[in-house]
C-alpha cells in the first residue's frame, strides 16, 4: 500500500487514500458474521461504516436524524473535511441552531458503502488479497446503501429515526428508507430527487463512467495496485456531471462569457472563458479527493433506483399504509431532477393516503441549490421538523 | 401562473366563511382545502372538528406558513394538480374564496366533486347590490373594500352571483345540500328568502354540495 501511496504526487490524494481503510471520522466494524446482504445476491463481510455524529441522543433514542449524503459526499456533513480542509457540505442546514438542529436532535451521517471515506468500498482492502477490492467488490444498490445504514442505526441502539434527510442521490436513499423501513421513519425530507434515475441521467452517468474507463491509467480499475491514477478520466467525468448541477440561468449569471485572465480569445484550445476554467478546477480538484472506482460503483447504484419497478410498476404500492410524513422539496431550476420527477412522487403518496406536503422553491442554480444558502429551504426544513417535533413529543 | 389564493376579503369576514365551513364539516373527517393560503381553515378544522386535512396553495408565503403550523401542504394549482388524486379520496373537498380566481371553475368544481364525497364552495356573491349600484350607477367595476382590486390587475377572473353558481351547479350535476348566504355584518340571512333576495344581499355565500350518485350526508 505505501508505494502505491507515493506514487500519488498530491498531498490531498494521499490523505484520500488513507481515507478509505482508516477514516478520520467514527467507525463501525461488522464481522463475518454480520454480512451485508446485497440485491446483487452477493454479501460483503467483513464490513465497514465510517460515519459522524452531532449533537446528543436522548434519553429515549428518539431525537436522531439520519442525513444520507449524495454522490460524490460523505459523513462530514457539518465538521471539516479531513482530505480537503473545507466546511462540511451541509453546515448551512445542520449545526446549533440550524435547520436541522444539533442542540436538539443527535445527527447521524454515514459514507456510502462503495463510496471511498471509511465505508467499504473498491478502495478498501479487500481482506482476502490484501489489495484493494477494486472491481473485485460486488455492484452495490441505493437499497443496499439503505441497508448498512439500518445495521449502523441498529448498532447504535436507534430503534426509530425521527427523520430521514438528504438531497439528490441522499433524497433516494430517504425514500428508501421511507419504504423499506416505514416504522423505522417518523418524517422523510427527500430533497432534489426523485423515485427513479432517468433515462437523461443514466446518460450522463455513462458519460462519466467511459471517460474513466477510457484513460489508460485507470488499467481495468486495478490502478490502485499498479501505482497509476486515472485523473484525466475521472476529471472528465467530474466536469460532465457539474454541468448537470447549474443551470443554463445559472451559469450565464456567474461566468456568462467572460473570458479569464485576458482580453480576447487566444484562438487556441486553452482555457478562453470562466466557464472552462471553473470546470477545469472542479474536475482537478476532484480527482484530489474521490476514488474512480467508487465513482463508477455509486453512479451505477443511482442508474439501478426505481423503487416502483419493485412494487409492480406502481409506486403508489411502495408507500401504502405509510405512516411517515413527508415534506419533498424540489428546485424551479433543477433539470437534473426536475420537479416532475418530485410531483410524481408526491402523487403517489396522495394516492396512498400518505400524509405528504411538497415545496417547489423558485432559484436559478438548479440542482446543486439543496447545497447552497437558500432561506425558503431553511425554512421548510425548520417548520417542517419543528411542527413534526410538537406532534411527536406532545 | 394565476395567484389563486389571493385573499378577496378582510379578515373578519374572511373568518366569517371559515366559521360557516368548519359547521358544515363533519367530525373525524378527511378534508381537502384547495387554495389553503396560510392553512387558517385546516387548523381551524383540526382543532373544532379533529379532521385529517389537506392544502393545496400556491404561494411560496401559505406553503412555508402551512408547514410550520405542522400541516400537509402541497405547492399547487387548482386549475393543474386536482388531477393527482384518486377519485373518492376525501369526505370533503374545500374551495374557499378562489373559485373566481380559477382559470376554469368549472373543470375544477367537477374534479372536486370527483375526489371528494362532497364539496363546499364559498365566494363572494357578484351579486350584491353595491357590486350592482357601481356598476349601474357609477359604470364601473367595483372596488370596495372587500372586493380592493381594480379590474387590471385583480387575480379574480371569473366572477359569479349566487344564482350564476346556481346555475353551474345544475350543468356539473352537482345537488346543492346546504347553502348559507352572509350579509355584508357577516351573519347568516333567513333561511326561507327566495334565491332574488340572496342575490341581492347576500355579500357572501357558503354551499354544501355532493354528487347525486353518491351517497348523501349521513347527519
Amino acid at each position: 500500500m505505501a508505494s502505491s501511496r507515493q506514487s500519488i504526487p498530491v498531498d490531498g490524494a494521499s490523505q484520500a487514500r488513507s481515507e478509505a481503510d482508516t477514516p478520520s471520522s467514527r467507525v463501525m466494524r461488522f464481522g463475518l458474521d454480520q454480512p451485508l446482504r446485497l440485491d446483487s445476491g452477493q454479501f460483503i463481510a467483513p464490513l465497514q461504516i465510517g460515519y459522524q455524529t452531532y449533537g446528543t441522543l436522548n434519553a429515549d433514542r428518539s431525537n436522531a436524524i439520519l442525513v444520507c449524503h449524495a454522490l460524490t459526499g460523505d459523513q462530514h456533513v457539518a465538521s471539516d473535511n479531513p482530505v480537503t480542509g473545507k466546511p462540511g457540505w451541509w453546515e448551512t442546514v445542520v449545526g446549533p441552531g440550524k435547520p436541522i438542529d444539533t442542540n436538539r436532535f443527535f445527527v447521524i451521517c454515514s459514507n456510502v458503502v462503495g463510496g471511498c471515506m471509511g465505508s467499504t468500498g473498491p478502495a478498501s482492502t479487500n481482506p482476502e488479497t490484501g489489495e484493494p477490492y477494486g472491481l473485485a467488490l460486488p455492484l452495490i444498490t441505493i437499497p443496499d446503501m439503505v441497508r448498512a445504514q439500518a445495521m449502523l442505526v441498529d448498532a447504535l441502539g436507534i430503534d426509530q429515526l425521527f427523520c430521514v434527510a438528504g438531497g439528490s442521490m441522499g433524497g433516494m436513499q430517504v425514500l428508501q428508507w421511507a419504504v423499506a423501513y416505514p416504522e423505522r421513519v417518523f418524517t422523510a425530507l427527500p430533497i432534489a430527487t426523485g423515485p427513479r434515475h432517468s433515462s437523461q441521467n443514466i446518460a450522463f452517468h455513462e458519460v462519466g463512467r467511459q471517460a474513466i474507463m477510457a484513460d489508460p491509467d485507470w488499467r481495468d480499475g486495478r490502478y490502485l495496485a499498479e501505482g497509476t491514477s486515472p485523473r484525466k478520466g475521472l476529471a472528465v467525468a467530474r466536469m460532465a456531471a457539474h454541468i448537470t448541477y447549474m443551470s443554463d440561468e445559472g451559469l450565464h449569471r456567474k461566468f456568462g462569457r467572460n473570458l479569464q485572465d485576458r482580453d480576447r480569445v487566444a484562438f487556441g484550445f486553452d482555457a478562453d472563458f470562466q466557464i472552462e476554467s471553473y470546470l477545469r478546477h472542479q474536475g482537478l480538484s476532484f480527482v484530489e479527493r474521490f476514488d474512480a472506482n467508487s465513482y463508477l460503483y455509486v453512479t451505477r447504484a443511482m442508474d439501478y433506483f426505481d423503487i416502483a419497478a419493485d412494487y409492480g410498476g406502481r409506486l403508489a404500492n411502495a408507500f401504502m399504509g405509510s405512516k411517515t410524513r413527508f415534506c419533498i422539496v424540489s428546485f424551479t431550476s433543477d433539470w437534473l431532477f426536475p420537479t416532475v420527477e418530485s410531483k410524481t412522487v408526491v402523487r403517489a403518496l396522495n394516492a396512498s393516503g400518505a400524509s405528504v406536503s411538497f415545496v417547489e422553491i423558485e432559484t436559478d442554480r438548479g440542482h446543486d441549490a439543496f447545497l447552497l444558502d437558500e432561506p425558503v429551504l431553511f425554512a421548510s426544513i425548520r417548520g417542517f421538523l419543528s411542527s413534526a417535533a410538537a406532534a411527536r413529543w406532545k | 401562473m394565476q395567484p389563486l389564493a389571493a385573499p378577496v376579503h378582510g379578515e373578519l369576514s374572511k373568518r366569517l366563511d371559515l366559521l360557516v365551513i368548519s359547521e358544515l364539516v363533519e367530525s373525524g373527517s378527511r378534508v381537502l382545502d384547495v387554495g389553503c393560503g396560510d392553512g387558517e381553515l385546516l387548523a381551524l378544522l383540526a382543532e373544532k372538528r379533529g379532521v385529517e386535512g389537506r392544502g393545496i396553495e400556491l404561494s411560496q408565503s401559505g406553503v412555508n406558513q402551512c408547514l410550520a403550523r405542522g400541516l400537509s401542504v402541497i405547492q399547487g394549482n387548482a386549475d393543474t394538480d386536482l388531477g393527482d388524486y384518486p377519485d373518492d379520496s376525501f369526505d370533503y373537498v374545500v374551495l374557499s374564496q378562489t373559485i373566481q380566481a380559477t382559470v376554469h371553475p368549472k373543470r375544477v368544481l367537477t374534479e372536486m366533486l370527483r375526489i371528494g364525497r362532497r364539496v363546499i364552495v364559498s365566494f363572494p356573491n357578484f351579486g350584491h347590490w353595491t357590486v350592482r349600484m357601481s356598476l349601474g350607477f357609477r359604470g364601473r367595476m367595483p372596488v370596495t373594500e372587500n372586493l380592493p382590486y381594480s379590474w387590471y390587475d385583480t387575480p379574480n377572473i371569473h366572477f359569479c352571483t349566487i344564482r350564476d353558481f346556481v346555475q353551474l351547479c345544475r350543468v356539473v350535476e352537482a345537488d346543492i345540500e346546504r347553502a348559507v348566504a352572509l350579509d355584508v355584518g357577516g351573519t347568516r340571512m333567513t333561511l326561507n328568502a327566495p334565491w332574488w333576495f340572496w342575490n341581492l344581499f347576500g355579500q357572501q355565500a357558503v354551499f354544501l354540495l355532493s354528487h347525486p350518485d353518491r351517497p348523501k350526508s349521513g347527519g
